[in-house]
C-alpha cells in the first residue's frame, strides 16, 4: 500500500476524511510522523461553551403560562445551539482525533438529558478525557448532572437502592455483560447511594443518603464506596477488553478480530487505561492498514455530513438544517436512543436512510432544495400537543455555501477526475463510477458524482 | 373487461356493506387471486395517548371521582357496553363496531413498564423485555424469519418517508414510502440508475459496500414494483382531507391494487396531552377515528376486509388521576384497538380496566402486548411468532 492509502486510512479513521489541504501539510511523512502530528494537534483542544448558564428554575416555579413557554422555547434553542455547535466544531477543528473520539465517548457513555447546560458538561468531560484516562473520565462522568440524573442516581437512597446506575455501568460501561451477578448490581448500587448534585449541578455525596454497612463486590468485601466499585471494576482485564473490543470496531472493522482486540487489551491494561498508547499502538499497527479494514466501516449520519463539511468548506445560512439532516438520517446528537447508544454499522442504513444519504450531497453543494416530512420524536409530543401542530411539514431551501473556489485551490494540478474521486473515496472505484466520471462536464461536477454514491458512505 | 376490471366493477356494483350472497364466493375468489395475503395495518398513536378518554369506563365512579374536569360527560359517551363508551370524538367508529368489525382489548402493557415516551416505544416497537435493548424490530425480524413470501422489502411497508425501527431487522428491512411516485422518481435519476446497474461487479459481495449495493438495488426495483402496481387501482373510498386519511388511502391503494405486502405501517402524533387535555386529544382521535372509518369502509366495499387486520397501540397510557393542568401524565397499561372482517372476539375482547387496583396510581396490566404480536403472528401473518418473539407467548383468540 502506497503512503497516500495508508494517511487517508488513518484520517478516515482517526478523523473525518483527508482534505486535499490535509494532505499537502501532512506531505509524504511516515505513518508514526502522521500519527503524532494527530495526536499535537489534539492537545489543546479547547471546551464548547454554546450553552452559558444553567437554566433559571425559579422561571418553572413562578409557574405562570408565558415563563414556562419561554422556558420550554428557551431549552429548545440552547438544544440546537448546543448540537450545531459541535457539528461545526468537528467540521472545522484541526483537533479532529479528539472530536472523533469524543463522539465515541458520546456513544459510549450514551445519556440524553432536557438540560442542555448539563449535555454541554458532559460533553466536554468526555471530550477533555477523549485522549486521556479512562478511570478519571468513568468517574467524571459517574459524577455528572447529566448521568445522575439520567440513569436515576440521584435517587439511589440508603435502604432505598435505585440499581439503574449500577447496572448500566457494569453492563454498558466498563465490565459488559455476564461478567458479574445480580448480588454484584445490588451491592454496588449501595455503594453509590448518595451520589447526586446540588441545585447549581455540582456533584455532592451526601452522606445521610449514602449506605456505610458493608458490603461484598465482584469478591471484595469492606465499606465499600463509588470510586471503589469503579476502581474494582478496572482491576478486572475484562473491562480492558470490553472497551478494546468497542473501539475496535468503531476504529478498524466490525468484525472483532481477537488476535488484535487481545493486543489492545494488553496494551490499554499495562499503560493504566491511558488512551493515548492504546490509539498510537492501534494506529502504527501493521493490521490497521490491512486491506480488509479499509473502506469497509458505515459512517454514522454525523461522520457522513461532517466529511462532506470538511471536504467541501460547507457554511449553512440556516444551520437548524443540519438538525433536519441528522434527524432524517437516524442520528441526532445528544438525542441517543437509549443509554445502550446508537447500534451502528449496518442499522444505520436502510432504504430511506440510504436514498437520502446519496441525494443530501447533492442538495447541499447545489443549495437545492429537501424535502422534509418524516415523524415526531417522542420527546417533541408534549410540544406538538400542546401547541396543536401536527406533523411539520418543510420543504427548505438548503442555503448552504460550499466554497468551491478553496475546494478547486487546493487540488492538485494535472490529477484527473478519477484520481479526485478515488481521492474522496476509501473503496476502489467502479468501472461503471469511471465511466459516469469521465462524462462529468468537470471537476466540480465529478465530486458532486462522487460523494452521491454508495461508496462515500463508507470510511 | 381484464379480470382486475371485472373484479374492481364488480366490488363496485356491490356497493355498501351488504354483498349478494352469490357473489360472495366470487369475491373470495378474487383476493385469492390478487394477492393471496392477509393484510396487516399497525396504527401507531405516539406520544402516549389516553385509553382511558379513548374507551371510557363511565359504569366506573372512581373514574369521575379522579377526573374531576377532563372526564367525560356520561350523555356524552358513546356507549358501547354498560361499562365502556368511545369518546364522542370516535363517532364514525360507531358503525364499525356495531358492524362487529371492532375490537378492544383492555389492560396491555408489559412488566415494569418505562414511562419514557423513546423506552417505551423502543420497547412497544422491539417487543423486548423493558431492561432488554435490542436493535431490530418485530416487524424486521418476521422479514428475517423464514416466513416464505418475505424476501423483499415491500413486504413491510411503512407510509412515511423514514423507516421505524419496528420495521427493521438484521438481515431484511422494510421500506419506507410515502409517495410512490416520489420515491420512484428519486431512484430514477440517470446517474443512480447507471449505478444500479453496476450488479455485475464485484460489489455484490457480503461486505459493507455489497451491502449497500443490494439495498440500493432492492429500493430501485421495490420502487418500481410498487410504482407500477399501485397506479392501477384509483381508490374510489372517501377519506377526510387529513395527513392520516391520506396516508390510509395510500395504504387502500396498495393493498388493492395487489400489491404482495403483508404490513403497512402508520403513524399519528400528538398524543401528549399533558396540559389542557380534553380539546387535544378529542382532535387527534377525530382525526384518528374518521381516517381509520373511511378506511374500513373502503375495503369493506372492495372485498378486502375480511383479509385486512388493523391494530392500533400506543407506547403507554396515562395516569388513572388527571393532574393540575387539566391534563394527564405518562402511565402504564392501555388498550389496543383492533379492526378487520374476520374478527373471532368482535367487541369487548376482556374486562375493564380495574380502577380500584392501582399500582402506585398507574393501571394494572393483564395482558402482555407480546401475546397481542403473537396472535398476529401465528394467525395473521402466518408464521410461527417463536421465530420473532423469544419468551414463549401462547396468543389469544380475537382472530
Amino acid at each position: 500500500m502506497d503512503n497516500l492509502q495508508q494517511i487517508k486510512h488513518l484520517y478516515a479513521r482517526a478523523g473525518f476524511g483527508l482534505s486535499f489541504d490535509d494532505r499537502k501539510r501532512a506531505g509524504n511523512s511516515s505513518i508514526k510522523h502522521a500519527v503524532n502530528a494527530l495526536f499535537r494537534a489534539s492537545e489543546n483542544e479547547e471546551p464548547i461553551n454554546s450553552v452559558p448558564n444553567n437554566i433559571d428554575y425559579s422561571m418553572l416555579i413562578k409557574g405562570d403560562k408565558d415563563s414556562k413557554k419561554q422556558l420550554l422555547q428557551m431549552q429548545r434553542q440552547e438544544e440546537k445551539d448546543l448540537n450545531i455547535a459541535w457539528v461545526n466544531r468537528m467540521s472545522t477543528t484541526d483537533a479532529v482525533l479528539c472530536e472523533k473520539m469524543t463522539l465515541f465517548w458520546h456513544n459510549h457513555f450514551a445519556c440524553r438529558t432536557n438540560n442542555s447546560f448539563y449535555a454541554q458538561q458532559l460533553n466536554n468531560i468526555q471530550r477533555a478525557n477523549a485522549l486521556g484516562n479512562f478511570r478519571d473520565m468513568v468517574l467524571e462522568v459517574s459524577k455528572s448532572p447529566a448521568m445522575l440524573q439520567f440513569l436515576n442516581n440521584q435517587q439511589n437512597h440508603k435502604g432505598h437502592p435505585n440499581e439503574n446506575f449500577a447496572r448500566e455501568l457494569m453492563e454498558l460501561f466498563t465490565i459488559g455483560r455476564g461478567n458479574y451477578t445480580e448480588q454484584d448490581v445490588k451491592e454496588s448500587a449501595r455503594a453509590f447511594t448518595g451520589w447526586g448534585f446540588n441545585k447549581t449541578g455540582e456533584f455532592v455525596m451526601r452522606p445521610f443518603l449514602h449506605d456505610e454497612g458493608e458490603k461484598t463486590f465482584l469478591g471484595k468485601t469492606g465499606n465499600l464506596t463509588g470510586e471503589d466499585i469503579i476502581n474494582r471494576l478496572l482491576e478486572q482485564k475484562q473491562t480492558a477488553h470490553f472497551i478494546c473490543t468497542k473501539l475496535y470496531k468503531y476504529l478498524v472493522n466490525e468484525t472483532p478480530d481477537e488476535v488484535a482486540v487481545t493486543a489492545m487489551t494488553d496494551v490499554f491494561y499495562k499503560n493504566n487505561y491511558n488512551i493515548k498508547p492504546l490509539l498510537e499502538f492501534v494506529f502504527t499497527a501493521p493490521w490497521f492498514y490491512d486491506g480488509r479494514n479499509i473502506g469497509n466501516l458505515v459512517k454514522s449520519p454525523v461522520e457522513f455530513l461532517v466529511s462532506l463539511n470538511r471536504q467541501f468548506y460547507i457554511t449553512y445560512q440556516r444551520p437548524e438544517v443540519l438538525l433536519q439532516f441528522q434527524k432524517v438520517l437516524g442520528q441526532v446528537l445528544f438525542y441517543p436512543p437509549n443509554v445502550a447508544g446508537w447500534p451502528g454499522g449496518r442499522n444505520w442504513i436502510d432504504s430511506s436512510s440510504l436514498m437520502y444519504r446519496l441525494k443530501i450531497p447533492s442538495t447541499i453543494l447545489n443549495g437545492g432544495l429537501i424535502d422534509f416530512t418524516g415523524k415526531a420524536d417522542p420527546e417533541e409530543e408534549a410540544y406538538i400537543a400542546a401547541n396543536r401542530k401536527q406533523q411539520q411539514f418543510v420543504n427548505e431551501k438548503v442555503q448552504s455555501q460550499p466554497d468551491w473556489d478553496k475546494f478547486l485551490k487546493t487540488v492538485p494540478a494535472n490529477v484527473s477526475k478519477q484520481e479526485i474521486a478515488q481521492f474522496i473515496l476509501q473503496p476502489q472505484i467502479t468501472k461503471t463510477l469511471s465511466i459516469e466520471l469521465s462524462n462529468a462536464a468537470d471537476i466540480k461536477t465529478a465530486a458532486i458524482q462522487a460523494v452521491s454514491t454508495p461508496e462515500y458512505q463508507l470510511s | 373487461m381484464d379480470r382486475r376490471n371485472f373484479l374492481k366493477n364488480t366490488a363496485l356494483a356491490s356497493g355498501a356493506f351488504m354483498i349478494p350472497a352469490f357473489l360472495k364466493p366470487l369475491e373470495a375468489l378474487a383476493t385469492g387471486s390478487l394477492t393471496g395475503y392477509k393484510n396487516l395495518v399497525i396504527i401507531q398513536l405516539s406520544g402516549g395517548n389516553d385509553g382511558l378518554n379513548t374507551i371510557i369506563p363511565y359504569g366506573n365512579d372512581i373514574y369521575y371521582q379522579k377526573r374531576n374536569t377532563i372526564a367525560i360527560k356520561k350523555p356524552d359517551v358513546i356507549t358501547l357496553s354498560d361499562m365502556q363508551g368511545l369518546n364522542p370524538a370516535l363517532s364514525s367508529l360507531k358503525e364499525i363496531y356495531d358492524q362487529g368489525w371492532m375490537g378492544i382489548i383492555n389492560s396491555v402493557g408489559y412488566p415494569n413498564p418505562d414511562r419514557s415516551h423513546f423506552r417505551s416505544m423502543d420497547i412497544w416497537q422491539t417487543a423486548s423485555e423493558s431492561n432488554q435493548f435490542l436493535t431490530t424490530g418485530w416487524i424486521g425480524r418476521y422479514l428475517d424469519s423464514n416466513c416464505s413470501t418475505c424476501k423483499n422489502p415491500y413486504t413491510a411497508i411503512e407510509v412515511d418517508d423514514t423507516l421505524s425501527l419496528a420495521m427493521k431487522g438484521s438481515k431484511m428491512k422494510g421500506i419506507a414510502v410515502e409517495d410512490p411516485n416520489k420515491l420512484y422518481q428519486t431512484t430514477r435519476e440517470p446517474f443512480f440508475k447507471e449505478l444500479v446497474h453496476d450488479h455485475s461487479d464485484a460489489n455484490l459481495s457480503e461486505d459493507n459496500l455489497g451491502y449497500l449495493y443490494k439495498t440500493m438495488a432492492e429500493t430501485y426495483s421495490s420502487a418500481n414494483y410498487i410504482q407500477q402496481t399501485s397506479k392501477t387501482y384509483q381508490v374510489t373510498g372517501q377519506y377526510p382531507a387529513t395527513a392520516m386519511g391520506n396516508q390510509l388511502k395510500t395504504v387502500s391503494k396498495f393493498i388493492n391494487s395487489g400489491l404482495q405486502t403483508r404490513v403497512y405501517y402508520v403513524s399519528l402524533s400528538g398524543f401528549d396531552t399533558h396540559v389542557n387535555q380534553q380539546n387535544q386529544q378529542e382532535r387527534v382521535l377525530k382525526i384518528y377515528g374518521d381516517a381509520v372509518a373511511a378506511f374500513i369502509k373502503d375495503l369493506k366495499n372492495t372485498g378486502k376486509l375480511d383479509d385486512t387486520l388493523v391494530m392500533t397501540f400506543s407506547e403507554f397510557g396515562r395516569r388513572v388521576e388527571q393532574n393540575a393542568s387539566n391534563g394527564t401524565d405518562h402511565g402504564t397499561a392501555n388498550n389496543i384497538l383492533l379492526f378487520g372482517g374476520k374478527l373471532k372476539k368482535a367487541g369487548i375482547y376482556n374486562n375493564a380496566p380495574d380502577l380500584s387496583q392501582l399500582d402506585n396510581g398507574d393501571l394494572k396490566y393483564t395482558v402482555d402486548f407480546r401475546e397481542v404480536y403473537a396472535t398476529l403472528l401465528d394467525k395473521c401473518l402466518d408464521v410461527n411468532n417463536n421465530q420473532v418473539l423469544s419468551g414463549g407467548f401462547k396468543g389469544l383468540n380475537f382472530i
